[in-house]
């Protein structure tokens, strides 16, 4: 009874909550990040250093008016942004956070399910995050989202492709779809991914960038260009939701780019007893610091680029990254069949 | 086979990037914009009318509300017309605090172009780097002339007041900043591959396709054409300044862009050897009590930093405001060339193309 409802049950909890106060936080760390780029304080006001102004945010959005204009379809608005944050907040079912350990006096595991088809599972279901956004342009009734949605469905298509990818690079290197067989295989081949598969992570990285609509591909809210994108004529709640699915889609891509690339929650040199000292820190611990680098990578380029144009993207996409991504894939086929 | 429409698109007047109440109505294929017509007259304020019923003096106020991020250079404007009309001598000093002043003007100016024109582009921390510039221009004007935005910083013979006591040296210590601060903004956006696939190739316009739509300013040097007021026809103290006009190759977005990057360093120039060089005396010339020019015409026209602002007075002789006044403003001219640019190009170049034209509405309205 306990193992199979209760501790499950827990940790979906533990998860759901934890994943949307980091979402939350990671708006705050946006904002204060970006501000240091730019040589300010960022928020400042709402408790000590801001640190509250995720919550008076929410409230803020909560109390809001909800308007839904006349002409859009009535369900379709409203679907449109439950369908972009469910699938973000799934996906998480499946990344490992840590190994097996032992707590309370039994076995748990640091995560939620060991899927055997993990990655399938998570490309699959994050690529449907993407009709939220279609949908709401769609759904608005109005020009700017409806170009909005357009951008989005185009720029999905072609970034999905090389990410998958390389992806399957990854598989090849680790011969299993499951995420904690993935992380596994890189504590038995001695090696992160990311150093086999330095092109396969590059391209990953930009792929993401793209996928998440982050700067500089975040033309689907190019708010210079298009007064704000899909989401233009949203407001309150349903207007943060779209905001919390995007960052809570940036979690995941760290996560996903962690485990695949930079050993989930291996302590750097998992095989080198002399280092044994690192293991101080639980394993989770690992797992969230090299995710958090990630995140910042993210704000980072985004303080710094300017964006891209929707042409160039798709040149970018097509042209470049997809044939790397099959070369890589290629090369590493051959290598893998030639040595092993 | 299928029946395609074009998607007829209202950029403005509330339009996050067509800095203020511009409005573009564009046609579009796709992304593509097939055609734009530019509707203007939204911050209409009847200025040049209104400057009809008021005297020579009062009209310097009403001149700082046309370009309003570069007023310094609109009151330089006027005064020096009247001046013209009214053939007053202006004392050498302060010609050469108007030459300091306009060039501060211009740099600020300029900063507020490459960080709004960086963001429409998506790069968004040059804007606030070049804010963090502009305000300490901001605290010189206000050192000078107690006003920040609207200076009212000139009088017809000369200056309201004379400089204060150590502002040159916090002139020239500005300069010594500003020219690391260059060198940050260049860091960013001069190399970066997202900004030259953005820049290169958008919007060309040709030397004499330029010229014959009327654009000024850094718009027209982008396009090849060495034309500068401030080396063709001097006024103030520029005639005794060393500076060099840049000019582009191209006539793209990228060209206008390092045109206006050159014109900080120049002006950089400028400001250090007029600093330097500002000479004692007295701050106004000879100028009657009453300010009541003898019936005549004239047309004097300045480099603003957004082009060629020229003003045309008539006085009839007999009032002591002018019969007409008429303002030559630049951005309204260069406006004229957006739909000619952006034909042909796609949404995303057309905000790129009003950066890089860098229009004021308060001086296209009036």
């Amino acid at each position: 009874m306990i193992d199979q409802f209760v501790i499950p049950v827990v940790k979906i909890l533990v998860v759901l909550n934890a994943t949307l106060i980091g979402v939350s936080y990671m708006t705050l760390l946006e904002r204060k990040v970006i501000a240091w780029a730019q040589s300010r304080l960022g928020p400042m006001r709402v408790g000590p250093q801001g640190v509250l102004q995720p919550i008076a945010d929410a409230v803020k959005l909560i109390l809001k008016e909800d308007i839904t204009p006349r002409k859009a379809d009535r369900w379709v608005f409203t679907a449109a942004p439950v369908i972009s944050m469910v699938p973000a907040l799934i996906v998480y079912a499946v990344i490992p956070f840590g190994p097996v350990v032992h707590m309370f006096g039994r076995d748990i595991s640091l995560y939620i399910a060991d899927v055997n088809v993990g990655l399938l599972y998570i490309v699959s279901v994050a690529s449907v995050g993407v009709y939220g956004i279609i949908l709401a342009g769609y759904a608005s009734n109005s020009k700017f989202p409806l170009l909005a949605s357009l951008r989005a469905s185009a720029q999905l298509i072609s970034y999905e492709v090389s990410v998958t990818l390389t992806l399957v690079s990854v598989i090849l290197m680790s011969g299993t779809l499951s995420m904690v067989g993935i992380v596994n295989a890189q504590y038995n081949s001695r090696l992160w991914f990311g150093f086999v598969q330095p092109l396969a992570f590059v391209i990953f990285f930009i792929g993401s960038l793209a996928e998440t609509n982050r700067a500089p591909f975040d033309l689907p809210e190019a708010e210079q260009e298009l007064t704000g994108g899909f989401h233009t004529e949203y407001s309150g709640m349903r207007f943060a939701l779209f905001f919390l699915a995007e960052y809570a889609n940036m979690i995941v891509v760290s996560s996903v780019a962690t485990t695949l690339f930079f050993g989930g929650w291996l302590r750097p040199f998992p095989n080198v007893a002399a280092l044994h000292f690192l293991d101080v820190l639980p394993s989770w611990t690992w797992f969230l610091l090299k995710s958090f680098v990630f995140l910042y990578i993210f704000i980072w380029v985004r303080a710094t680029l300017p964006r891209y144009r929707y042409d160039q993207l798709m040149r970018l996409g097509w042209k470049v990254l997809i044939p790397l991504a099959i070369v890589n894939l290629v090369v590493t086929g051959i290598v893998k069949v030639m040595l092993l | 086979m299928f029946d395609t429409s074009e998607l007829v698109i209202n950029m403005g007047p509330q339009h996050p990037s067509t800095h203020g109440v511009l409005r573009v109505v564009l046609r579009l294929d796709g992304e593509k914009v097939v055609d734009a017509e530019v509707v203007i007259g939204y911050l209409h304020r009847g200025i040049e009318k209104l400057s009809e019923n008021r005297n020579w003096t009062q009209i310097i106020l009403l001149t700082d509300r046309m370009d309003y991020v570069a007023a310094a250079t609109s009151n330089v404007g006027y005064c020096e017309t009247v001046e013209k009309l009214m053939q007053i001598e202006v004392p050498r000093r302060a010609k050469y605090v108007r030459t300091v002043l306009c060039e501060l003007q211009r740099i600020a100016s300029h900063c507020l172009w490459v960080g709004t024109h960086a963001m429409d582009i998506g790069a968004m921390t040059v804007f606030l780097y070049a804010f963090r510039e502009r305000e300490l221009i901001l605290d010189l004007f206000e050192e000078f002339c107690g006003a920040r935005l609207t200076y009212n910083s000139m009088r017809i013979g000369g200056l309201p007041q004379d400089i204060p006591p150590g502002w040159d040296k916090k002139v020239l210590a500005f300069c010594d900043i500003m020219d690391g601060k260059l060198d940050e903004y260049e860091t960013l956006l001069t190399h970066n591959r997202i900004w030259l696939e953005r820049t290169k190739g958008i919007g060309v316009i040709k030397g004499p396709e330029a010229t014959a739509l009327g654009l000024c300013g850094p718009a027209l040097r982008g396009s090849g054409v060495a034309r500068d007021v401030r080396k063709d026809e001097p006024y103030a103290a520029y005639d005794e300044m060393e500076f060099d006009v840049p000019v582009g190759m191209v006539g793209d977005t990228y060209d206008r862009y390092l045109v206006r990057m050159e014109e900080f360093r120049q002006s950089l120039r400028i400001i250090r050897q007029a600093t330097a060089g500002i000479p004692e005396g007295p701050i106004v010339g000879k100028v009657p009590r009453l300010i009541k020019p003898v019936a005549g015409e004239t047309y004097h026209a300045i480099e603003s930093p957004k082009g060629e602002l020229g003003y045309f007075i008539v006085s009839d002789g007999k009032s002591t405001n002018p019969y007409r006044f008429r303002v030559r403003p630049p951005s309204f001219c260069n406006l004229q060339a957006l739909p000619r640019l952006v034909r042909g190009h796609l949404i995303a170049d057309v905000v790129a193309l009003i950066g890089s034209i860098d229009i004021v509405l308060g001086e296209v309205d009036r």
